[in-house]
């Protein structure tokens, strides 16, 4: 859901662990202080919206690694709520060791506020993005309209559904694959790409707040000819809502939207849980993680997986934001910044 | 504390039920700094860093201007809406007895425990063009999710106990001999309720309207899943509030809140002085 509601803790033994710590408490006075050195160790992740049922996967498999390698029993908590608010909460405060974002843009921020290394981009591979996806279309049965590309979304007699630019990282990429198709299209004309992306915007019959909200738009309320999300999303809901009912188009040319990561130094230092924090991250690079990151319809890097999932990710050529808009900080300045190209597109 | 000796002082001879005037008044200011006071200020921290000029730019920017007709619009509508049927339902809660009375008492109070964002979603859903009212209301050509009637009636859900549960007390206090003597004096329905049972009811009535309009102002959760959200037609203010503070723009956020703010404050203010003049009218005081 695209509320901005405080980020949810999922921790199921939270609890129990209060009620034993209370216990050691009351206890401290008759036994040593070992309890305490005892207490396993807790790494939070602070995630976006809808990484839930990732990392309810992901996590147990790390731990389990974890206690094979160092003999350790470990406990990972999740944090997941917008990826812009995750943010926000980490620089207020929020004690997560780690981050795994859906935009570049809300761990710069972490790193511009010295939470996160300068060069974090570096740290790990792959611009410290595990996984990636790309902007994908959901069509309904048979594919009616005929949508096979960008251009066709800018026809007069199509309505689109996807997330709010201005709220949504989701938003953003779908925004931008639609201006690098146009630039490219119409040869870098900078008139003809604002007509078509004000024809483009101007289809939009929802403009909901977040990814999720687009969805149950598209699909709950039945708005729209076309949902626009990321690719594993779209894969997902097919999967969830019958493969009957729902087409998958992945346009031949797209963006690539990368799912970055890094560990938030301070706060792993405190909590003492620096190693950890950077194995976590490592262990999104192993073979059977990313086997499973594939079995969630996101593209990884691992040869291996790659083969062996090439019939689910058809090949398309993905822009990158950094060459088509400069950089990420030029990208949001002049398209989603108050006045900025966005503002432009949707005045009256 | 010097609060407390001045209470000490003034109210040394008489006796309260809560134990002393300096304590209870301690308490109370220090809670309403926390709870209210507190935020508040931070909330105008945040506008320090802006010129005036700055700020002006940002709270008449047109789309935001937009949001606000919007919003104060919807929230009209639905206020009024509520004080029809508030008061109607308030009527019927205090003066029948029926099968099923206490249930709806208890049902008034729903959309205050209700998160807001089921009551936008469950509205969303029933009005959605395939939806129970949306399947027939649509083809009539009156569409009401993701149009500007839809945020109305999300208010009008949010906001009505605000109008019941303020008539229903006054209403109550008030013996249904003072319409039956109305009506033996030769008073007819109309007249009697015009002239002598509204009359009464007004300063409850007007404040529960006023509160409910407030209410609608600042409301997100419940519009935000029905409105739409479509840029000039169905943005509303407390969504620009959300997309400055996704912009990391606290500075413009605040602005827009603090217009928020004061409009509610100036209401909320408008309708106290009035409430205080006109029950000094009615009381025969020199208004």
């Amino acid at each position: 859901m695209a509320l901005p509601v405080l980020p949810t803790i999922n921790n199921a033994r939270l609890g129990a662990r209060l009620g034993a710590r209370l216990l050691a408490l009351t206890l401290m006075a008759s036994t040593s202080t070992d309890a305490l050195a005892q207490d396993e160790r807790e790494l939070l992740n602070s995630s976006y919206d809808i990484a839930r049922e990732l990392f309810a996967e992901i996590n147990p498999e790390f731990a389990i690694w974890w206690q094979q390698e160092h003999d350790e029993e470990i406990t990972i908590s999740q944090s997941h709520g917008g990826s812009s608010a995750q943010a926000r909460a980490i620089l207020q405060g929020m004690r997560a060791d780690v981050v795994t974002f859906n935009q570049v843009t809300d761990v710069q921020v972490l790193a511009d506020a010295g939470l996160v290394a300068e060069d974090w981009q570096e740290a790990l591979a792959n611009n410290a993005s595990p996984y990636y996806s790309t902007t994908a279309f959901l069509v309904r049965e048979g594919n009616p309209e005929g949508i096979e590309s960008w251009a066709d979304l800018a026809r007069d007699d199509i309505e689109i559904v996807f997330p709010n630019p201005k709220t949504s990282g989701n938003g953003r990429y779908t925004y931008l694959a639609a201006w690098g198709f146009a630039e490219d299209q119409f040869d870098g004309d900078e008139q003809k790409v604002r007509d078509f992306m004000r024809d483009f915007l101007s289809n939009v019959v929802v403009f909901d707040t977040g990814g999720r909200g687009a969805t149950t738009s598209f699909i709950e309320r039945g708005m729209g000819d076309v949902l626009i999300s990321f690719e594993s999303e779209v894969n997902n809901i097919r999967g969830e809502y019958g493969s009957d009912d729902y087409e998958v188009v992945v346009p031949p040319v797209s963006i690539l939207a990368e799912f970055p990561v890094a560990v938030v130094g301070p706060n792993a230092e405190r909590n003492g849980n620096a190693d950890l924090a950077q194995s976590y991250l490592e262990f999104l690079y192993t073979e059977d993680t990313q086997r499973l990151l594939a079995g969630f319809n996101y593209r990884v890097h691992h040869p291996d997986v790659i083969a062996e999932f090439a019939d689910r990710f058809p090949e398309t050529e993905l822009l990158q934001v950094e060459e088509v808009f400069g950089s990420w900080d030029n990208a949001m300045e002049t398209h989603f910044g108050s006045g900025g190209l966005l503002d432009q597109l949707q005045r009256r | 504390m010097s609060l407390a000796r001045f209470g000490a002082l003034s109210f040394k001879t008489e006796k309260r039920v809560l134990p002393g005037f300096g304590l209870s008044m301690g308490i109370s200011v220090l809670f309403i700094s926390l709870v209210l006071l507190l935020p508040m200020t931070g909330l105008f921290g945040q506008l320090a860093g802006l010129s005036l000029a700055e700020y002006w730019a940002i709270i008449s920017e047109g789309r935001v201007v937009a949001s606000y007709m919007v919003t104060i619009g919807a929230a009209a509508v639905a206020a009024l809406v509520n004080a029809v049927f508030g008061l109607l339902l308030a009527w019927v809660l205090v003066r029948y007895e029926f099968p099923g009375k206490r249930l709806l008492d208890a049902l008034m109070d729903l959309p205050f425990a209700l998160p807001t964002a089921v009551a936008g979603i469950t509205l969303a859903t029933l009005y959605a063009s395939n939806g129970w009212m949306g399947r027939w209301l649509e083809p009539l050509g009156f569409p009401v999710a993701y149009t500007w009637v839809g945020i109305a009636l999300a208010m009008a859900f949010t906001s009505i106990p605000f109008v019941v549960r303020t008539v229903q007390p006054v209403l109550e206090d008030m013996p249904a001999e003072v319409d039956e003597a109305a009506i033996t004096l030769g008073a007819r329905d109309g007249v009697a309720f015009r002239r002598v049972i509204l009359p009464h009811l007004w300063p409850a009535l007007v404040t529960g309207t006023g509160l409910a309009f407030v209410r609608s102002l600042g409301e997100f959760g419940a519009i935000i899943f029905i409105a739409g959200n479509t840029p000039y037609e169905t943005e509303i203010t407390a969504l620009m509030i959300f997309v400055k503070l996704q912009e990391y723009d606290y500075a413009g956020a605040s602005a827009i809140a603090s217009v928020v703010l004061f409009v509610s404050l100036a209401l909320l203010l408008a309708i106290n002085i009035w409430q205080g003049r006109f029950i000094r009218r009615l009381h025969g005081g020199k208004g």
